[in-house]
């Protein structure tokens, strides 16, 4: 392990935008789960559904950035009929939930990893664009034009997120019906409906998510598997409910795992996510930030 | 008592399948994965099942006595009982490790902290040059027991035992007190914890039984592949097959994850030879989904509901 | 002769709101006591503070003598403290009968008799082998009582048992509680029926807001303006 400053500070700024993406890529769960309190493991698979629908259509020619924010209107519907089926199944019933909403969402998973196998093969697929492969020379660092692609993106997205939640009535709603549902159904809102929209809206900023992800590397259908630990880890991190707990949750992760990458090596990156997870969980599980 | 004569019945059976000619050697390598599942379903079950905590990381667990077995082996050339013993003890302390640091949350972080741990363990392992790194590690198999024809023979049958074990722990475990206090864990642990059930010490001592099984299950498997590498031993894939088995067998009865895995298992050795290892995968996705939606009680409760009617 | 339970100066915060602001109160061997007040008060917060199911941050609690504060729930119910839950809460898949095994062998380490006397007096004694969702309310009501009963308690906190019941409903229950309260059990009513809280009663306490805010016997409680206004409004 060689150590300098220089690699020091490369490394943090790499962590910075690689943050601002993971932010991005957790803010759909922190809705999901964070919020509406869905056990939705599948997300990252969702993800990546979104990632290889955005390679399908940047093959028609258009920017990936583009593809993703045309897909995410199909993928609101996509979270909206999951949702639904979700709620009918198991929420509705109440006992065992949990346990069978979790295997729901397990095999659901599995299924979309698989499917995209089927559909695609195992090879790893990337995208082209005009700032994907060149770099930004800042003096003597060099920062990848798709990372900072991705963090403004991620910046855009999580800012858009935020201030829909706090500053719009369906927002703000989803927000009550995340604190007090009850109280919700008491002043004639429909919480089955709220969540519905807002687990739809978790399922489009997923297919933006997705886009974000194969510009910032080649995916392959596996990948879900990963992110699993990226997106729970910033989610709980952030604490639930939290959504700006998340940008500060995803630059932690970002800057701890590219030091870690800098550092000790490819070998050791996967890890860290789970690690920092792990150990969250065992001290202080509501997170930075949580309710 | 019956139970007793039913599995001292089948370890007879299994016996002398192992020492007969009769059958084809093609047999016991199937059937080794197969019961392989059978304790693995079976151990998820108790922790899953019986008190609603679901592990999506039976690889770690499984992966870690696998390892746990390699390690012995290359070190001291350990026997396979001394490994499959060592393996149970690893994988009760990672079973309780675990339980104490995430069974006091709610079952979602649980569920996440196993995956966690999966990747963990392969992270490590992965960069463990002792046991191959991520290149994995070439095994040579020990001289053949007598009276054993072959060496998957002999493996055949201490899998058979260790499921018999496997067995008629969770049988123990779910007609004792113990298991009414994971069931009213199960049904509401509020309501438990405030009849007087000690909800944190019963889950981790499930957690740790589950543990301890799922190691075992691990320890012969470098024998019977003559290798062993991280990014299938910890793959995710043993985790779903662990949940779908118990949950499409059935979760509230021992032999529901018996079921499971026969026959999930056995579809699953025909599958991957003729067809592909993908479709696999995929077969076991759809059928666990239908499963959870369509009949949650599995093919035990499917099979309670058809005779209660038809009396 | 010291109280059975002495709740010292208890308070409990979710996030920024204060459920419990220093609350403090006495409860006499073998007393009948009465806890009132508007939803959102605290008193399903204080007997979750009590029971174990919720830690307290500030204040002690102490049982029989014995500080209670750090003990997880399910050492409270075995010295001797039960609580029946507002909405109930049964264990779904095991039947009347298993539903009281539970605390009978956690806790009270009885004999399987003692569940079917449990059950003849609370009038449960042929639905034994029901699943819950076989039950009705009152049955539901009745059964949370009984899993409570089975403990053996020395203290049993009744959380709204009769919500929703009708007269002769509420009568049945009240009698079942005035029948353990005879047998020595300390017993802590929460309840938002007025006239079942004034029968049973021998001191009540009106918590607001997460204070107490009067103290008394049922008949000066009634007539205490600061309760009139905590109900009604200002």
């Amino acid at each position: 392990m060689i150590f300098s400053f220089d690699l020091l500070f490369e490394a943090v700024l790499f962590g910075i935008l690689l943050g601002c993406f993971y932010a991005a890529v957790s803010m759909g769960l922190s809705v999901s789960f964070g919020l509406l309190d869905v056990p939705n493991v599948a997300h990252p698979a969702i993800m990546v559904l979104g990632s290889y629908c955005t390679y399908v259509v940047a093959g028609w020619g258009l920017d990936p950035i583009v593809a993703g924010v045309v897909l995410m209107p199909a993928f609101f519907v996509l979270g909206v009929l999951i949702y639904r089926f979700y709620y009918e199944t198991f929420e509705r019933r109440g006992s065992e939930a949990g346990v069978r909403g979790l295997a729901f969402f397990f095999g659901l998973a599995f299924i979309i990893e698989v499917g995209l196998i089927l559909g695609f093969g195992v090879d790893q697929r990337t995208v082209q664009a005009p700032y994907i492969g060149s770099s930004l020379a800042l003096g003597e660092y060099r920062i990848p034009y798709r990372m900072l692609v991705a963090f403004g993106v991620a910046l855009v997205l999580t800012f858009a997120l935020t201030v829909y939640l706090s500053k719009t009535f369906t927002g703000r709603a989803i927000k009550a019906v995340a604190q007090d549902e009850p109280a919700l159904r008491l002043m004639g809102a429909n919480p089955v409906r709220i969540k519905q929209w807002a687990f739809g809206i978790a399922t489009g900023v997923s297919a933006l998510a997705g886009a974000m992800l194969i510009i910032v590397g080649p995916v392959e259908p596996a990948l879900d598997r990963l992110y699993i630990g990226r997106t729970f880890c910033v989610v709980v991190l952030a604490g639930l409910g939290s959504m700006t707990g998340t940008l500060a949750a995803g630059l932690i992760l970002g800057i701890a795992e590219s030091l870690v990458l800098m550092f000790f090596g490819a070998s050791w990156a996967p890890a860290v996510a789970f690690g920092l997870l792990l150990v969250v969980l065992g001290v202080r599980p509501q997170g930075l930030f949580g309710r | 008592m019956k139970y007793s004569i039913g599995a001292a019945a089948f370890l007879v059976a299994a016996v002398g399948a192992a020492l007969s000619g009769a059958v084809n050697e093609y047999f016991f390598y199937a059937a080794y994965v197969v019961l392989t599942f059978v304790v693995l379903a079976t151990a998820w079950n108790i922790l899953g099942g019986y008190a609603g905590y679901v592990n999506f990381g039976t690889g770690a667990f499984f992966g870690l006595g696998s390892y746990s077995a390699v390690v012995l082996f290359k070190a001291l050339s350990a026997p396979l009982a001394v490994q499959i013993v060592a393996a149970a003890a690893v994988g009760a302390a990672l079973g309780f490790g675990v339980g104490i640091m995430t069974l006091r949350l709610r079952g979602i972080f649980f569920a996440i902290a196993t995956v966690a741990i999966l990747f963990i363990m392969e992270t490590l392992m992965v960069n463990w040059r002792y046991v191959g790194g991520a290149t994995g590690l070439q095994l040579l198999r020990p001289d053949v027991m007598a009276p054993f024809s072959s060496y998957t023979r002999m493996l055949f049958v201490v899998m058979a035992l260790l499921a018999v074990v496997a067995v008629s722990v969770a049988r123990y475990v779910q007609v004792s007190w113990i298991g009414r206090g994971l069931r009213a864990i199960r049904d509401s642990e509020e309501a438990a914890e405030a009849s007087g059930v000690p909800t944190l010490r019963l889950k981790v001592f499930a957690c740790t039984i589950s543990g301890a099984l799922m190691g075992a299950a691990g320890a012969p498997m470098p024998m019977y592949l003559s290798f062993i590498e991280p990014a299938s031993t910890f793959s995710l894939n043993w985790g779903v097959s662990a949940l779908a088995m118990p949950m499409i067998g059935g979760t509230a009865h021992w032999i529901g994850p018996v079921l499971g895995a026969l026959l999930l298992g056995s579809i699953q050795q025909i599958v991957t030879v003729t067809i592909s290892n993908e479709i696999n995968v995929l077969v076991v996705g759809v059928l666990l989904v239908l499963f959870v939606v369509l009949a949650p009680d599995g093919i035990y409760g499917l099979c309670r509901k058809w005779l209660r009617s038809s009396k | 002769m010291a109280a059975l339970l002495q709740v010292e100066n208890v308070s409990k915060h979710f996030g920024g709101f204060t459920a419990l602001a220093g609350v403090s109160l006495d409860i006499a061997q073998g007393e009948r006591f009465g806890l009132i007040g508007p939803n959102g008060s605290g008193k399903t917060t204080l007997i979750n503070c009590i029971s174990g199911a919720l830690r307290n941050e500030a204040g002690k609690i102490v049982f029989q003598g014995k500080e209670i504060g750090g003990l997880p729930a399910y050492r409270r119910t075995r010295l001797g403290i039960a609580r029946s839950f507002q909405i109930p809460r049964p264990f779904h898949s095991m039947s009347v009968l298993e539903n009281l095994l539970v605390p009978l062998q956690y806790v009270a380490h009885g004999k399987e008799e003692e569940v079917f006397a449990i059950l003849k007096k609370i009038g449960l004694a042929d639905k034994a082998q029901a699943l819950s969702s076989q039950l009705s309310q009152v049955e539901l009501r009745k059964l949370e009582l009984a899993r409570a009963m089975a403990a053996r308690p020395r203290l049993l906190i009744s959380d709204e048992a009769m919500a929703g019941l009708s007269g002769a409903e509420v009568d049945e229950v009240l009698k079942i509680l005035f029948d353990l309260n005879a047998e020595g059990i300390t017993i802590i009513m929460i309840e938002h029926i007025m006239h079942a809280v004034m029968r049973f009663s021998q001191r009540v306490v009106c918590l607001d807001a997460g204070r107490i805010i009067c103290e008394g016997t049922p008949a000066s409680i009634v007539q205490n303006a600061d309760v009139q206004r905590a109900y009604l409004g200002a």
